[in-house]
């Protein structure tokens, strides 16, 4: 009895959690004769794909799919390349600076990216860069949050591991690449995942960083098309809402574990 | 150390070191320096104009209104937060003993918002809370409720607001609070019925909470910071409106910087924003050292 009590609070807060997606869903599937009706209804009476096909084929969805793709491809490929050989060396090598630069990384992961909004802006318009997904990808380079989980990754492979290596004649960067990278997989997945999740939803910069239409990553598309469709086009508006939406809540479902670790507890463990 | 081994320590963390400096450092200085000044994106001049636009913040109805909107929002946000992810992982820790399948299914519902783009979210939020077209107040109105404009009255739109933050952010603390109770060594219960406490409450008030005192402390932490930024649901659904009713300190930095070029005033709002950061981890540290040491 107790249980079915538990069983059945728990269940009603999880409709109450998926009501917006069910919605959403449910208002892309419904034509527009449905939407604008004084008898609002949760389910499409007669669903239809219609406002799918508008949203592919009429809107610049599409195009914001394509650009988020390439902005958070980009900004992982560069945060690695720059963060895997220094999370290395911070974690096996002796050099001098080497305290000084992990406090600057600890001293980093204080200050969130609204705080270098401005400056950032300021030396990207000085240097004719705004509008471009050079704007939208560099500014990412930088990641605290990487370096020191890539730092306390690499730091958990024995020694011996990396002085054979050495022995056997291999190069440093070669030793970050070949040995340490593939032996810190999960960390790297927990981080491209952490990755990906923030610059795939973020509004922020890209609201400041480009005003192109054409340059749009999804969050900032919606957007778009949302205010030039002003609510005469909800069905097209949703669909594109959960083709946007659908990617990384697709990526969650299939691999919630590495995505609940991505997200949440790489923060606790560190 | 030789030349060969230094010029390789320069290059394994030369790239990273630069961009920290580029991306971070010089940034915040350059942050700290422009909140002094009256510097406009685009205008030819720059004057130093000292506390000005701090008091200009501080002393506007404008600046105090955000500053007290965002704390506002914060204050229901984390009580609210943080009290139904300990509900929902305390109820789905117990019924994962009897019932796991449905306990992991249920799990993944309730983290869901973390993973979804909370624009797109944002957008159908505006949709089911729609006056006319929405299914909140078709279902309030045949129940004989008020159907109110959830986001355009001017007294209610920041619970709304608030009530979508609650909405986004539940999952994500209650991944943590499960982390947390996992690693309660059951042994503890066994001592705790041998001392007596023998019925659930009771077990709860003597070995959980306390023993979850370091992660509700963490989870109240990181859910501030976040409540903190709320940006996306204000730019998307009210853009602060309506009458600045929903305006916070993040919308303001970028309305004022970005929308209306003030680079100076909105730069003495970052600080202020990345003082109070600093203020809470500051707490967190400190109360971690002072108080919390079970393990």
């Amino acid at each position: 009895m107790k249980r079915m009590v538990l069983l059945g609070l728990l269940a009603l807060g999880a409709v109450v959690v998926l009501l917006p997606f069910i919605w959403m869903v449910s208002v892309s599937l419904k034509p527009q004769a449905e939407i604008f009706t004084s008898s609002v209804t949760l389910l499409p009476r007669a669903p239809t794909l219609a406002n799918y096909w508008q949203a592919i084929t009429q809107t610049a969805i599409p195009r914001y799919l394509l650009n988020g793709a390439l902005v958070t491809g980009g900004i992982l490929v560069l945060q690695l390349l720059v963060s895997v050989p220094c999370a290395y060396a911070l974690a096996h090598r002796r050099f001098r600076g080497r305290g000084v630069l992990f406090a600057a990384i600890l001293a980093a992961l204080l200050a969130p990216f609204h705080v270098t909004a401005i400056p950032i802006f300021l030396g990207l318009a000085q240097l004719g860069w705004l509008n471009s997904y050079t704007a939208l990808i560099l500014p990412f380079t930088a990641t605290a949050f990487g370096l020191f989980l890539l730092r306390q990754a690499f730091a958990r492979i024995p020694r011996d591991l990396i002085d054979a290596a050495r022995v056997d004649g291999m190069g440093e960067m070669a030793i970050a690449w070949r040995i340490a990278f593939p032996l810190a997989m999960p960390t790297v997945i927990a981080f491209a995942i952490f990755s990906v999740t923030a610059h795939w939803n973020d509004l922020f910069w890209p609201m400041i960083a480009t005003t192109d239409p054409q340059l749009a990553t999804p969050p900032r598309g919606i957007l778009f098309f949302r205010d030039a469709e002003s609510g005469d086009a909800p069905g097209p508006l949703m669909a594109g809402a959960v083709l946007v939406t659908a990617p990384l809540v697709l990526a969650f479902l299939l691999s919630q574990r590495r995505f609940t670790q991505g997200l949440a507890n790489t923060g606790l463990k560190g | 150390m030789n030349m060969r081994e230094s010029m390789s320590t320069l290059l394994l963390t030369g790239p990273a070191a630069l961009a920290l400096v580029l991306c971070v450092f010089l940034p915040v200085a350059v942050v700290f320096v422009l909140a002094f000044t009256n510097y406009q994106i685009g205008a030819p001049g720059i004057g130093w104009v000292g506390l000005d636009n701090f008091a200009q913040l501080f002393g506007s109805r404008m600046g105090r209104n955000a500053i007290l909107n965002t704390l506002t929002y914060v204050s229901i946000v984390i009580p609210a937060s943080v009290g139904l992810g300990l509900l929902v992982a305390l109820g789905l820790h117990a019924l994962a003993r009897s019932l796991p399948r449905v306990s992991e299914m249920l799990k993944a519902v309730y983290f869901l918002p973390v993973a979804a783009t909370l624009v797109a979210m944002a957008v159908s939020w505006q949709m089911l809370l729609h006056p006319s077209l929405g299914l909140v107040n078709t279902w309030s109105s045949a129940l004989g409720l008020p159907a109110p404009l959830w986001l355009s009255d001017r007294g209610l739109v920041l619970y709304t607001l608030s009530a979508i933050g609650i909405w986004q952010s539940v999952g994500y603390n209650m991944v943590l609070f499960l982390a947390g109770l996992a690693a309660i060594q059951p042994s503890l219960y066994d001592a705790a019925e041998v001392d007596g406490a023998t019925s659930g409450w009771a077990r709860f008030w003597l070995v959980t909470w306390p023993m979850l005192g370091p992660t509700t402390l963490f989870v109240m932490v990181v859910t501030a910071a976040s409540a903190f930024r709320v940006f996306e649901t204000v730019a998307t659904l009210t853009k602060g409106g309506p009458a600045f009713a929903s305006d916070t300190i993040v919308y303001a930095l970028y309305r004022e910087g970005f929308v209306y070029f003030k680079a100076g005033y909105a730069s003495a709002i970052t600080v202020v924003f990345f003082l109070a950061l600093l203020l809470l981890t500051a707490l967190q540290i400190w109360v971690i050292e002072r108080k919390v040491h079970y393990r």
